[in-house]
């Protein structure tokens, strides 16, 4: 009898996590449901905004929600920066911005006036990738591809974060220069999730490029 | 996402004129802001970008302390030499939450600020007391592992996500502000969040308008640092528990809780006890918890996590 109450219970604990999570991830179109058919619409409100994106001088007219990934996607067309989740839990839409990895999906597009960006088009090109494109490459560090441009930005950027001296959860020493190492860089890596599990090859790829073996 | 009218504060006093405005909402990192106005659970009808104020310094103070900028980020305030040899429990808190790519948008009082991950409040299709009052609670029958088991209400089992501010509770930080009237004050990070009672949708002690500016840091404890978080993976989730700790020699010191309340959770009274062992300090600082179902097990986690905390700090 206790097997079985006990069965029951654990049942019901997973059907309503599921249902938990089924229902946050139909609000948003549940919501712009309610907006455009029982509300009357508010008018956007329109900004101005200027930024450079890999070396280039953009100025655009943006509603004020629109975050930096929309931005980059919908106004620019640079499509190589992905919309994982929307909310800050996959890495996806990793960018570069002003020298320090981001979730774009989490900042608005009008709070990065003058900044200086960097998507996955500007660290290299078809013809000259960025030694952590080729790396991603030779390693396999990739299935299906979409987390890719996510993961080679904030892979780019846990080198040059090693290198300033920012320690992390893993660091043993608090005081002392954190090393390039398999467990610093999983822990490093943690913000991108990768749906396929390529994890070991990334890992890899970003060993390759820091110059050692894993 | 509702919409909002956008300007940018470039100095504290254009701040707290804008905050006047009809709901008016300060923005800093924006990491937990702007995925609750996707969800329409924040709607801000005017955001004020306050990241133009120049709050981003860390300063030694005459006392030997240290005043850290609302606007430092997670990131440059945990790797700040200074935090990390004199506040190491700070640094190792910040670092145990959230990812790099969060870590350097988030704020020092956007951390502090921050709301609860419980799932019902994010589900804007059940009942929650917190986000709209009078509604209920889904949690307390509901799925609850992560929840509260001290401090809580009938109303609200909800904990404060935060990791940083369970070792600021440790280091008994203080938070001055800048209110409406353009005057100061100093709040003992004890007292700026509030426990769910009836009304756990008011989580803090702050005015409307009212802006933080610092945290301040008294001079450096001495004794072993150590930051202790219990959670389902190892990195980039949410505590179970977690235990900040600056411990003596003798086995003393100070210990404060995340994960279990509302607001980090510290009982000094009891602290005179921690050299009786994790097992006699754990059954005072949980004196009259209350846990559900699916979150007894935090009780003896603690008690466990704290003897381990206690056992690395022998060891030096």
């Amino acid at each position: 009898m206790n097997d079985l109450s006990d069965l029951r219970i654990t049942r019901r604990g997973v059907l309503k996590v599921g249902a938990v999570s089924a229902t946050a991830l139909a609000v948003p179109s549940v919501t712009t449901a309610q907006v455009s058919s029982s509300q009357p619409v508010q008018a956007p409100v329109i900004s101005k905004l200027s930024f450079e994106v890999n070396g280039t001088l953009h100025s655009l007219d943006v509603d004020t929600r629109t975050t930096l990934l929309d931005a980059l996607r919908e106004h620019l067309h640079l499509t190589g920066t992905k919309k994982g989740c929307d909310h800050g839990q996959c890495g996806a839409c990793t960018v570069i911005v002003d020298g320090q990895r981001i979730n774009s999906c989490l900042s608005l597009a009008v709070m990065n006036e003058g900044a200086k960006i960097s998507t996955i088009e500007g660290l290299g090109s078809k013809n000259a990738l960025h030694p952590m494109q080729a790396a991603f490459i030779k390693h396999d560090g990739f299935q299906c591809g979409y987390c890719t441009p996510g993961q080679i930005c904030s892979a780019v950027a846990v080198l040059d974060e090693i290198k300033q001296g920012i320690p992390s959860h893993v660091t043993a020493d608090l005081t002392a220069q954190p090393q390039v190492t398999a467990e610093e860089i999983r822990e490093r890596m943690s913000g991108n999730i990768c749906r396929c599990g390529a994890y070991s090859n990334i890992v890899d790829a970003i060993t390759d490029v820091a110059g050692r073996t894993a | 996402m509702k919409v909002f009218t956008f300007e940018r504060a470039q100095t504290a006093e254009s701040a707290l004129a804008a905050s006047k405005k009809s709901g008016a909402k300060f923005i800093a990192g924006g990491t937990n802001l702007l995925d609750l106005m996707k969800l329409e659970i924040e709607t801000p009808g005017h955001l004020i970008d306050i990241n133009g104020l120049g709050l981003d310094k860390i300063e030694a103070l005459p006392d030997g302390g240290l005043r850290i900028g609302a606007l430092v980020r997670n990131t440059a305030l945990a790797a700040d030499e200074r935090v990390r040899r004199d506040y190491g429990v700070l640094s190792r808190a910040l670092l145990a939450g959230a990812s790099s790519q969060l870590r350097n948008k988030a704020t020092t009082a956007g951390n502090l600020l921050q709301r609860t991950r419980c799932p019902y409040f994010y589900d804007t299709n059940q009942p929650c007391n917190k986000r709209q009052p009078g509604s209920g609670c889904s949690a307390i029958e509901g799925f609850s592992r992560q929840h509260a088991v001290i401090g809580a209400s009938n109303a609200c089992i909800a904990t404060h996500p935060s990791d940083m501010a369970v070792a600021m509770r440790v280091l008994d930080a203080q938070v001055e502000t800048l209110r409406a009237d353009a005057s100061t004050r100093t709040i003992p990070i004890a007292d700026l969040h509030r426990l769910p009672g009836d009304t756990p949708h008011v989580e803090h002690i702050l005015e409307p308008g009212e802006l933080i500016t610092a945290v301040t840091l008294p001079k450096p404890v001495a004794g072993t640092h150590i930051y202790r978080k219990v959670r389902d993976r190892a990195s980039y989730a949410f505590a179970l528990i977690s235990v900040a700790a600056i411990i003596q020699p003798n086995g003393g010191g100070r210990v404060a809780l995340g994960g279990v309340a509302h607001k980090p959770w510290r009982v000094e009274a009891a602290e005179a006890q921690l050299t009786s062992g994790a097992d006699a300090f754990t059954k005072l600082l949980l004196a009259n918890a209350n846990p559900t179902h699916d979150n007894a097990f935090k009780l003896p986690l603690v008690q466990r996590t704290l003897a381990a905390v206690l056992a690395d700090a022998r060891k030096g």
